[in-house]
């Protein structure tokens, strides 16, 4: 038996493998939506045939307003990513390093991770209306708690050793948390903001639920009284391509700002 | 009068849910000005934490410390130490970590950098100034990190297995850089260990401690003459310092890994 086959474990793969394996599982899902919509066992307004995604989406370029829903969602989506990220990231690496501010938090973050951000909806409206501010306050809640948890973890791991080095070579306790604690932290709180920006987009069609007049979250639940089932898709897509360029440029970033960083 | 001096040390902690343990048990120890002293010790026997008490990084449950007459009381860059773990910087340069303490003193950056540059090249590694410490070798991360706790120009330098991580041979280069780079700039060293090789190699006393309860079981000066190079490893001193401390640790070893009550018949 050889370990260094296609179906050994942990074992590296030749990358033209690799590709051809990637490739071929999007292939057959293609290919398997080619043969529901064009061999006629869906009808349109159940599952709408590729071209006509495409037609879609040609239109909507042609006249922009792809462009508009996407820079909608776009504002939305950042505005509450980085209101949630501005204060998650200090307070969270605070909450794992100092016992005082973690029992001070913890409560509050332990209890509001499983609300559902949906379930607080009919609240945010009562408080401040179906604006956009209500949109982004649900992008807010739905990543501040997640990051604040994952940074404070990120936070407890940092090497006991690396903060008493710096104490026995003169550092002061401000200068061990300015100078230590938030530089070492800093590699696993970007990849939090990366897997946090990917649940954003997940929350976007929760969030233009009420009373919004664009955004592709907006885009999708309007075609869907129509049964425009091309457009859904359409959005679908948009989505799920947007949000790959938004990890793929957080792991650019990554890879520019702390290349000192042994795990890439 | 030593630099060092521990009187009556002692350490007590209770983990929870288990019983207090006595980590170190009323340890006195004194380490003369310039001289190289060495604990060593089974694991688990306590010369860790007496290592961090002197840093500073730990307080004793009763005894006193101080160096150079003046009480220890938290750490402080006059105490140097290099740790077993890896504990460069991972951000900063190979100059930048060691620049890290005069900077900290508030030395203008010129000096810091001379600094620097004269300690990397005193420990072999010029040319690497800008590298980062992901791109060195074990041994070569232990060498920065003794340039940078030296860099400060510490009272005493405290080493806490430092080359325990890495393999036999470089281990062995390790052990005579060091005393290339401490017989050029004579400072006091307190170093840990649990290797009776090295400890004999680089002492000018060693200390052997018992296993838990930690106390110091008996202390022998080293009349091996410097400079020692690898001939002294195998010369008939050694052998006679090696034999006797192997002895004294043996039974230590076998207490340790003796279950209690086991142990306490055998010593009654």
């Amino acid at each position: 038996m050889s370990t260094r086959s296609l179906f050994a474990p942990k074992v590296d793969i030749p990358r033209g493998a690799a590709l051809a394996l990637g490739a071929g599982s999007v292939g057959v899902l293609l290919g398997f939506w080619c043969l529901l919509t064009y061999g006629g066992f869906t009808p349109p307004d159940f599952l709408a045939a590729p071209d006509k995604v495409l037609a879609a989406g040609v239109k909507r370029i042609g006249d922009l307003s792809l462009f508009r829903h996407i820079g909608s969602s776009l504002t939305v989506i950042l505005s509450g990513f980085l209101l949630a990220s501005i204060p998650a990231v200090p307070l969270g690496i605070l909450m794992g390093s100092f016992r005082a501010v973690q029992a001070a938090i913890e409560p509050i973050t332990g209890f509001m991770r499983y609300i559902p951000v949906s379930a607080l909806i009919p609240l945010l409206i009562l408080w401040i209306g179906i604006g956009i501010e209500q949109k982004i306050m649900v992008i807010f809640l739905g990543t501040f708690f997640q990051q604040l948890i994952l940074i404070s973890d990120v936070s407890a791991r940092v090497s006991k050793d690396l903060i008493d080095c710096a104490y026995t070579l003169g550092a002061s306790r401000r200068q061990v948390v300015q100078r230590i604690l938030f530089p070492a932290c800093m590699p696993g709180v970007m990849d939090t903001l990366r897997v946090t920006m990917g649940w954003a987009w997940t929350y976007l069609v929760v969030a233009e639920l009420v009373a919004a007049d664009s955004g592709l979250g907006y885009m999708i639940l309007n075609a869907m009284r129509g049964l425009f089932t091309d457009v859904i898709l359409l959005g679908v897509f948009t989505i799920g391509v947007l949000g790959l360029i938004t990890d793929f440029l957080f792991k650019l970033l990554r890879q520019r700002l702390l290349s000192w960083s042994a795990d890439l | 009068m030593s630099l060092l001096a521990l009187d009556h040390v002692t350490v007590r902690f209770k983990p929870k849910g288990k019983p207090e343990v006595t980590a170190l048990d009323d340890v006195s120890l004194r380490v003369a000005h310039d001289t190289f002293a060495v604990i060593v010790g089974p694991s688990g026997c306590g010369k860790s934490t007496l290592l961090r008490l002197v840093a500073g990084l730990e307080t004793p449950t009763s005894g006193s410390m101080a160096l150079d007459g003046q009480p220890i009381a938290g750490p402080s860059a006059d105490r140097g130490m290099v740790f077993q773990s890896y504990t460069l910087f991972p951000w900063l340069s190979v100059r930048e970590n060691v620049m890290f303490g005069p900077k900290l003193k508030g030395l203008p950056k010129a000096e810091c950098e001379d600094i620097a540059d004269d300690l990397i090249r005193a420990v072999g590694l010029s040319g690497f100034e800008r590298s980062f410490p992901k791109e060195l070798s074990g041994g070569m991360r232990q060498r920065v990190a003794l340039a940078r706790a030296l860099a400060n120009d510490p009272r005493i330098l405290l080493m806490d297995e430092p080359f325990g991580a890495l393999d036999s041979q470089t281990r062995q280069l390790m052990q005579e850089l060091l005393l290339e780079v401490w017989q050029a700039r004579r400072k006091t060293v307190l170093f840990i260990t649990h290797d009776i090789d090295e400890a004999i190699f680089l002492g000018d006393a060693v200390h052997v401690m018992t296993a838990r309860p930690g106390r110091i079981k008996r202390s022998l000066s080293i009349d091996i003459p410097r400079p020692r190079d690898l001939d002294a490893l195998t010369s008939p001193d050694f052998m006679r310092y090696k034999r006797e401390v192997l002895h004294l640790m043996h039974d230590e070893a076998v207490l340790a890994a003796t279950p209690r009550r086991e142990a306490i018949r055998l010593a009654s």
